[in-house]
């Protein structure tokens, strides 16, 4: 995920940047892949299920919107496919595959506080028929994902 | 997040103080470490607040509790808040308030002793230098609170018109209260627990009331206002006090009153409809067009005499071209800078504040539009990414105000 300029300039200060982590560090699930734009992907046969980490959602805070792409809409390793808005920001979320969008999670319309509850299960965003396997990569595992959320943090 | 959200929090000091070029060249290149502290750095830090840069100061933007969970707090129980960063200040001597008068809005001297208002500083052609919250005291003194991003521009525009002012044998002196630090305290407990910690009763003190008392042991300026639309009060208590101050009232209100950020501080004032200078107010802005006018005393509209009062006393009469009203819209929240269309698809200004109102599961915004296209239940069209969703105009504020006022 991305902050971008559309957010507003009073919203970038609420963009939770800690360098004060008194939380301690987000779970991340052993058995996903990793973005470090905070996305997680979790590889099935050839569909891919999508979402955003622990990690993102707990800087995010309470999300109450989520713009997911259309079912059938192409996207591309690195590029947004979307957008998560928590209270006070708007961030874009970043496809960590390529491939077409084969379903998207629609109860997140009614329910965007699910990526809150449960950013690896009940809150994934899309999932994806994967169109080039080796792009699963160049993404982090577990443990380097860890250590980038911890280095990330310590920055700050 | 990507490129890191502690830049992002850069911005709005940037923007804040773009008129300061010196100041913009240190904030800009400084560090965490160069960031003000407030005395309750570490009480907040002790607390798991999540410190932030604001306005060239460390700030608790939360705690703990989410930013919905402490707003809905606020309104049900109560918050408090460090305001420390905020620069309060007192002009004395016996010409401060015709000193003040020619740089705000406000009727001061035809406020009560020991009442006060929110006013506007503005420049020469009108436009919103910043707004204030000003306060009567007596004849020769008054206090005023400005807020922390523009206190080095406010600081240098009072100055520079006081020298001209005393060079003239006027009689004022300013004194800057960096001495002390500021708590505001919100909600429907803040008068009860606020009431353990002092002899004085808050029943005869109403909004927009300011008292010098004694506040659990020490020498404090009391003012019955605030920013989130509840009732409260902003104390001003000497720095050595200020931690013991904010234990005793969270203790007080055995846990109901809880600290809390800058977030929920966002969104409790854009609930409440209030202004954020340098969002919804800003240099090229009119109080006029920002739907001040009633804070134009009686008074200073038959006399003028502030700066810019032409531009300001010929919107009043004629009506502005644009002004500030509130939204209610559908899809994502609107956030500033998103376009406003009328339902034919055109432009008719742009949203200065918006999210999602924790109190009302809404997203609220507030923005400029032409004139014409201000009247409530106007339908308008929001442009968020490219998409336009539907919104209406509606009056604010959003949740209702609860001041303290007499019956």
């Amino acid at each position: 995920m991305a902050t971008k300029l559309w957010a507003s300039r009073a919203a970038s200060y609420f963009r939770i940047s800690v360098f004060n982590n008194t939380r301690g560090f987000a779970t991340v699930a052993k058995n996903l892949k990793y973005a470090d734009s905070h996305e997680w992907v979790k590889v099935d046969g050839n569909v891919a299920t999508v979402g955003i980490t622990d990690h993102a959602q707990d800087h995010l805070g309470d999300v109450v919107y989520v713009e997911l792409p259309e079912v059938g809409a192409g996207v591309t390793q690195g590029s947004s496919f979307g957008a998560v808005e928590s209270v006070k920001a708007t961030s874009d979320v970043y496809s960590p595959v390529s491939g077409k969008v084969v379903e998207v999670n629609e109860v997140l319309n009614d329910s965007p506080g699910m990526i809150n509850g449960s950013p690896y299960e009940d809150g994934w965003l899309m999932k994806v028929e994967v169109s080039n396997k080796d792009e699963l990569n160049t993404l982090l595992d577990a443990d380097q994902y860890t250590k980038f959320c911890e280095a990330e943090d310590a920055k700050h | 997040m990507r490129g890191g959200l502690w830049q992002l929090g850069q911005s709005i000091t940037r923007r804040l103080a773009q008129t300061d070029k010196k100041t913009i060249a240190r904030r800009c290149f400084a560090s965490e470490a160069d960031l003000k502290k407030t005395v309750l750095y570490d009480f907040h830090v002790a607390n798991g607040g999540k410190m932030v840069p604001f306005a060239g100061w460390s700030m608790p933007i939360q705690y703990k509790d989410s930013i919905m969970e402490s707003t809905i707090n606020c309104r049900e129980n109560g918050s408090l808040f460090d305001v420390s960063h905020m620069c309060g200040l007192s002009l004395k001597g016996k010409d401060s308030i015709p000193f003040l008068e020619k740089l705000v809005i406000a009727d001061v001297a035809g406020l009560a002793d020991g009442t006060g208002t929110l006013t506007v500083f503005t420049n020469e052609k009108g436009g919103a230098i910043d707004d204030s919250v000003v306060t009567k005291v007596t004849n020769d003194h008054v206090y005023l609170v400005v807020n922390a991003g523009c206190r080095d521009k406010d600081l240098a525009h009072i100055e520079e018109h006081m020298k001209s002012f005393k060079s003239k044998g006027g009689d004022v002196s300013w004194h800057i209260h960096d001495e002390r630090s500021l708590l505001a305290l919100q909600g429907p407990l803040a008068a009860p627990v606020l009431q353990h910690l002092m002899k004085e009763d808050l029943s005869k003190i109403y909004f927009g009331d300011f008292r010098i008392l004694d506040i659990n042991g020490s020498t404090c300026f009391l003012t019955r206002t605030g920013y989130t639309g509840e009732d409260g009060f902003e104390i001003s208590v000497p720095s050595e006090n200020a931690v013991d101050l904010a234990k005793a009232i969270l203790e007080k209100s055995e846990g109901k009153v809880r600290l809390t950020g800058l977030g929920a501080r966002d969104s409790l004032r854009l609930e409440a409809g209030l202004c954020l200078y340098g969002n919804d107010m800003e240099q090229h802005i009119t109080p006029i067009e920002a739907g001040l006018t009633w804070a134009v005393g009686k008074r200073r509209r038959a006399e003028g005499g502030f700066l810019g009062a032409d531009v300001i006393l010929k919107q009043i009469a004629d009506g502005p071209s644009i002004r500030r009203v509130g939204f209610i819209s559908s899809g994502p929240p609107a956030r500033s800078h998103s376009e406003i269309q009328n339902e034919k698809g055109a432009n008719i200004g742009e949203i200065t504040s918006g999210g999602f109102s924790p109190c009302l599961k809404k997203n609220i915004a507030m923005g400029y539009v032409k004139s014409g296209s201000h009247k409530n239940g106007t339908k308008v069209k929001i442009v968020v990414r490219g998409k336009s969703y539907d919104g209406v105009v509606t009056k604010m504020p959003f949740v209702p105000t609860k001041y303290y006022k007499p019956s």
